[in-house]
């Protein structure tokens, strides 16, 4: 690749192509889990959209924070969509988040040449309550954690064999979250009440808008739980 | 033509003037005609059993397996044809890891038989392909609703859940001792000899070829892993019902001695 080409500062985007240059993110607490995302869709200097939803719907209590081309995600969460309500209707009841993840992953890294897309997938079920899992871009293969006993980081290794999808306490993404991975590390506490974590998500979300200058619009929160799900927004 | 089809027998795709299709019941008799199979679902697992019938002397009896494993919590064991077994027991591996690849999560019991029987199916309403002469019976853990279950494929694709099921030669006795247990409360460990005992009821030593008793289970014990029971277990439950069954013949003699 030419090192001074619009594809290289482009960050794989083609010409015109809208980007969700992105501020995502998605965090378990006690009892469900909280998605957050901006709202500030680009082209280039453009913004094509200032109060987009980055935050898709997969199936009830799932749902996907898209990062990278708009219209790859998309795509993307079309299809785990389409799958995920396929899956639900032959096993007779909602899917587990860990499934709608792992369809993710599947289409994320079989057209991982194709796509620019990292995703977070998150929501609620019954069998694991709130969960959180990443899709980063490519096909990277990140080892699991040491917090996990050989047999299951072992098993972990094969599940993950094609692509990448870590279960994991909170995640965040997109162009925006590199400047709060400081200010995320030293905030997050695990278990957190509802009223914690969604500061916590606003918090975040905003000061990446501040800097980031792909990131803007409003600040979209997402909170899933046992009960059902909860969608709000925020100005800054 | 001379035999009992009339020439409507020579396809799957052809159906009698009363609505039959002769190949596929010709398929279901040469499982009737089978070593026995009996399958149990009792409180704490689910266990297989199977008369496998040993046509030489010189045969190693691990040999020819009837039960097989399809995945960590699924596995079968099947009467009828052993070469027609093998391909549904190839495909239904091929669905358990596809499953997996696919939706991250082990596949569940009802979706197993269910694909497993649209294949056996699919080899009925062809004319260029011959029904399965096998059927199989399906053990499976449903790892989200934790429960056992129990299935029966019949070579016509039609696929039913049981508490308790019977294939093969011995199928009706076998049958008739089953309703007689309380398949709520029976343990494992306890259907391992009922079904020795019923598999050896319908055995006649001088008539049937000898056999080996093949059992494999999915219980809390294997942690609802698929596995064969271990051989000492088999020959403490052969043994047990062997001597059960002398005893029946021995109150039986002294009942005829009485009367």
């Amino acid at each position: 690749m030419d090192l001074n080409s619009q594809e290289f500062y482009g960050g794989g985007l083609k010409e015109g192509e809208v980007s969700t240059g992105t501020t995502i993110m998605a965090v378990a607490y006690d009892g469900g889990v909280i998605m957050g995302a901006d709202s500030r869709v680009s082209t280039g200097t453009y913004i094509a959209n200032r109060v987009s939803d980055k935050v898709s719907h997969l199936h009830d209590k799932i749902f996907m924070c898209r990062s990278g081309s708009a219209a790859d995600t998309q795509a993307v969460s079309d299809y785990v969509r389409h799958y995920l309500g396929s899956h639900a209707i032959e096993v007779g009841k909602p899917p587990l988040v860990k499934t709608a993840a792992n369809l993710a992953k599947r289409i994320c890294y079989t057209n991982k040449e194709q796509l620019l897309a990292g995703v977070i997938v998150a929501g609620h079920d019954d069998a694991d309550g709130g969960s959180v899992y990443v899709i980063p871009l490519g096909g990277a293969r990140p080892r699991p954690p040491f917090a996990f006993s050989a047999r299951a980081r072992r098993r972990r290794r094969r599940r993950a064999a094609a692509g990448t999808c870590l279960k994991v306490p909170f995640a965040i993404g997109g162009s925006g979250s590199t400047y709060i991975y400081g200010h995320v590390d030293h905030t997050y506490k695990p278990n957190m009440s509802l009223a914690e974590c969604k500061v916590f998500v606003k918090e975040a979300v905003t000061r990446a808008m501040c800097r980031d200058g792909s990131s803007g619009g409003i600040i979209r929160l997402v909170c899933i739980n046992a009960d059902g799900v909860e969608r709000e927004y925020h100005t800054i | 033509m001379a035999s009992t089809g009339a020439g409507y027998d020579l396809s799957p795709t052809t159906f009698s003037p009363d609505g039959r299709i002769f190949q596929v019941e010709y398929a279901t008799k040469a499982v009737e005609n089978a070593g026995t199979v009996v399958g149990m679902k009792c409180k704490d697992g689910v266990v297989l059993g199977v008369e496998k019938v040993m046509l030489s002397k010189m045969l190693l009896p691990s040999s020819n397996r009837r039960v097989a494993t399809v995945s960590a919590h699924a596995g079968v064991a099947q009467a009828g044809l052993a070469a027609d077994g093998r391909q549904v027991v190839a495909r239904a591996r091929e669905e358990c890891d596809n499953y997996e690849e696919v939706y991250g999560i082990p596949i569940p019991p009802t979706v197993l038989a269910q694909r497993l029987s649209e294949y056996v199916h699919y080899f009925t309403i062809h004319g260029a392909l011959r029904p399965f002469g096998t059927s199989t019976m399906i053990a499976a853990y449903d790892e989200r609703e934790k429960a056992h279950q129990l299935y029966v494929l019949e070579p016509t694709g039609v696929c039913l859940r049981y508490f308790g099921a019977a294939l093969g030669k011995g199928r009706q006795s076998a049958k008739s001792e089953i309703e007689k247990l309380d398949l709520t409360t029976l343990t494992c460990r306890d259907a391992l000899k009922e079904i020795a005992k019923m598999i050896y009821t319908c055995y006649d030593e001088s008539k049937d070829k000898p056999f080996i008793l093949e059992m494999a289970w999915l219980c809390e014990e294997t942690k609802f892993e698929y596995q064969l029971v271990p051989q000492d277990l088999i020959d403490a439950a052969e043994t047990w019902a062997k001597k059960e069954l002398e005893e029946d013949d021995d109150d039986d003699d002294d009942d005829e001695m009485a009367s």
